[in-house]
């Protein structure tokens, strides 16, 4: 036990700690690469929680894809890194104005929030413990739920083919790789001896 | 297994299967009649589904263990997507082909929309509800600026992107919230849950409403749509004014009515004030427009003040009044888009009021039609739209909120002013502009709508019936 909280502690120091990185960071590509931080650490929070599906998640599809990309558009922009920092003092007072409001919320939501457990023991799916979380999620995502899950697959498809419908664009004059014709060409048909006059081009 | 369950959802997984074939022939089969071929194809399976609806062979029930319910409600805000989209479709392989943008990839967005918005209406739990609103909005974005050679439309498709994903994010809140203080998806559990009275649920409500209310853009969630009217080929605004209209008002009737009975004075309030705002914003804002798509976009956000009204009771007369007002407001405002669609001034499609002027004495039929759509979007009797302004005022009066009823005469007196200006145009100006003759196919579907408006009052009684065994299903 005494690990596990060692742990959790270890995990969310960094988290807390990165997340003041992200946000303090001169540089914007560190900025990301400690958001990157801050969403394993949040993994490895929810490993000790026992949600192992959502922690593989958070890899996979927040660092794996989100701070990726983000990654990519900070090194693309061309971003000035000193007016970053210097608007800091400016928006302090309105920053400060919002956390302490939030604060204030989370305490009231902390104090007078009563957990109702005729809802709440509703909620899971299967009462035993023989299955672990992926298992779960497996076991109704294909079954029960299918038709969310088609669903979430025909959204996708729609984005596949706008995402192509706005930008590709086919111009005739634009030269494309033609493979059957790549494969057709041998030496012989490729390789012309040409008697060049001196002073003149091809 | 059982294939027979999958009965109810037979026209959604039709259209999904018929969208992806559609899109691997348009894929390998490249060529300048792809698009032909795929348009006429799409229609004809659209048309299929149709007569698979028509001919009661799709068995009323629940499917996918309750998330979706197929009854006559449903059925019949299907019917009515089905039909506008045939239309769109039929409309757009002109109007494309005038301003060269055949992409077949408009025809496989607008299937896979028309599937969103059929799980719309017959989504029956908060995902189902939440997923189908995105396949609904998705492909919109994208048409909206399909045109991606004109800075207008692909403005317009931003525009509508970032707004549409905030207000999802809105609404996914509200459902979060929903789903967390009454522990269920279903909206028969949610309606046996809420008994207790809660702050969080109220606010739940709130931003489930908003984000609605960003889809039927009814004020204030309406910023985005006189651009995105504006910018759009002319047809996606024809299709952004009906069909998803018509599926997030469905969706909204069943979530207030099957899943929250019991909040109705509260969610009440929230609708009484979208609804006015719209209907008086709708009417002002048109005074000052000249352009006809800007000016059809505050009209239609003034219709969907007066289509909300029906939903404030929560009775049967409420709900069966706002089934005929989509199924009218489909009628006319297509027939008016496709009218502005049909006039060409030397192969320019026309855009401002002034475009029109003299209309009336170069094409005097055309001229008619179109003073007859304006007559009837005003509500003047006896013509169709009077009788859709007439049942949801009367449901208002009946719920005794007069008020509210005073405010729709207030501003259908409003919005009657920029309609007769758009007639006066057409009839009492010089016009410098001579009008292209207009395609017979595009000339035969302005017929028959308005032949529908104008012939409505004959048998008003077919129309009130069919919606009014669709709303009885809500009610059982």
């Amino acid at each position: 036990m005494i690990v596990v909280n060692l742990l959790f502690y270890l995990f969310s120091f960094i988290m807390i700690a990165s997340a003041f990185m992200v946000i303090l960071s001169r540089n914007p590509v560190h900025s990301v690469l400690f958001l990157i931080l801050c969403f394993f650490n949040s993994a490895g929070i929810f490993l000790i929680l026992g949600a192992e599906f959502l922690a593989f998640i958070l890899v996979i599809v927040y660092v794996g894809a989100v701070a990726v990309l983000f990654l990519f558009v900070v090194m693309m922009l061309d971003v000035e890194f000193k007016s970053i920092s210097s608007t800091v003092i400016s928006y302090l007072p309105i920053g400060m104005t919002i956390g302490v409001i939030v604060l204030a919320e989370l305490m009231l939501v902390l104090f007078t929030w009563k957990r109702d457990y005729s809802v709440t023991d509703n909620l899971s799916i299967t009462s035993d413990k023989q299955y672990s979380n992926t298992e779960i999620i497996g076991l109704v995502l294909y079954t029960d739920n299918i038709l969310f899950f088609q669903l979430a697959g025909l959204i996708l498809l729609a984005s596949m083919i706008g995402a192509i419908v706005l930008t590709v664009n086919h111009r005739p004059s634009a030269k494309r790789q033609d493979i059957n014709k790549q494969v057709e060409r041998d030496a012989e048909n490729s390789i012309k001896n040409i008697d060049m006059k001196p002073g003149s081009g091809i | 297994m059982n294939l027979l369950i999958f009965t109810p959802v037979l026209p959604e997984i039709a259209i999904t299967i018929a969208s992806m074939f559609l899109l691997i022939i348009g894929v390998f089969k490249k060529n300048e009649k792809t698009y032909t071929t795929i348009s006429n194809l799409a229609i004809f399976s659209l048309l299929a589904v149709l007569f698979l609806i028509f001919s009661g062979s799709v068995p009323k029930g629940i499917s996918f263990g309750g998330s979706l319910i197929t009854d006559s409600f449903s059925l019949y805000l299907k019917t009515l997507i089905l039909i506008s989209s045939i239309i769109i479709l039929v409309v757009s392989n002109i109007y494309l082909r005038n301003i060269n943008l055949l992409k077949f990839e408009y025809i496989i967005l607008i299937l896979l929309s028309v599937v969103g918005m059929m799980i719309m209406v017959s989504s029956n739990d908060l995902i189902s509800l939440y997923l189908s609103i995105e396949l609904q909005s998705l492909p919109l974005y994208v048409l909206a600026s399909i045109r991606n050679k004109s800075s207008k439309s692909t403005e317009s498709g931003l525009k509508y992107f970032v707004l549409g994903a905030l207000s999802s994010c809105i609404l996914l809140y509200g459902l979060s919230l929903i789903y967390g203080y009454t522990g269920s998806i279903y909206y028969n559990e949610i309606a046996s849950n809420l008994s207790e009275y809660d702050v969080g649920i109220l606010i739940g409500v709130a931003f489930t409403l908003a984000g609605f209310a960003f889809k039927i853009s009814a004020v204030p969630f309406h910023m985005w749509t006189p651009d995105v009217y504006e910018g759009s080929p002319t047809t996606v605004t024809a299709f952004f004014a009906v069909a998803p209209k018509i599926a997030a008002l469905g969706l909204i009737v069943r979530i207030l009515i099957t899943a929250m009975p019991t909040l109705i004075e509260d969610w009440q309030s929230i609708l009484i004030l979208l609804s006015i705002f719209s209907m008086l914003l709708g009417a002002f804002s048109a005074i000052g427009q000249r352009n006809l798509k800007r000016l059809l976009a505050y009209s239609s956000i003034s219709h969907m003040g007066f289509a909300l009204m029906g939903v404030i009771n929560g009775s049967f007369d409420g709900v069966r009044s706002l089934s005929l007002y989509m199924l009218i407001y489909l009628v006319m405002s297509l027939a008016l888009f496709i009218s502005i669609i049909a006039l060409k001034n030397n192969d320019e499609h026309i855009e401002n009021i002034e475009d029109i002027s003299g209309l009336a004495k170069i094409n005097p039929v055309m001229a008619l039609i179109i003073s007859i759509l304006l007559f009837s979007l005003a509500g003047i009797p006896p013509l169709a739209g009077f009788f859709a302004k007439f049942y949801v005022l009367y449901a208002a009066i009946d719920a005794k909120l007069y008020y509210l009823a005073i405010f729709g005469v207030l501003s259908s007196v409003i919005s009657a002013f920029y309609y007769l200006r758009i007639i006066k145009v057409m009839y009492f100006e010089e016009s410098a502009n001579s009008f292209d003759p207009i395609s017979k196919r595009l000339k035969t579907i302005i017929y028959l709508l308005t032949a529908i408006t104008l012939l409505f009052f004959l048998r008003p009684s077919i129309f009130i019936n069919f919606a009014g065994t669709a709303s009885a299903s809500l009610f059982i």
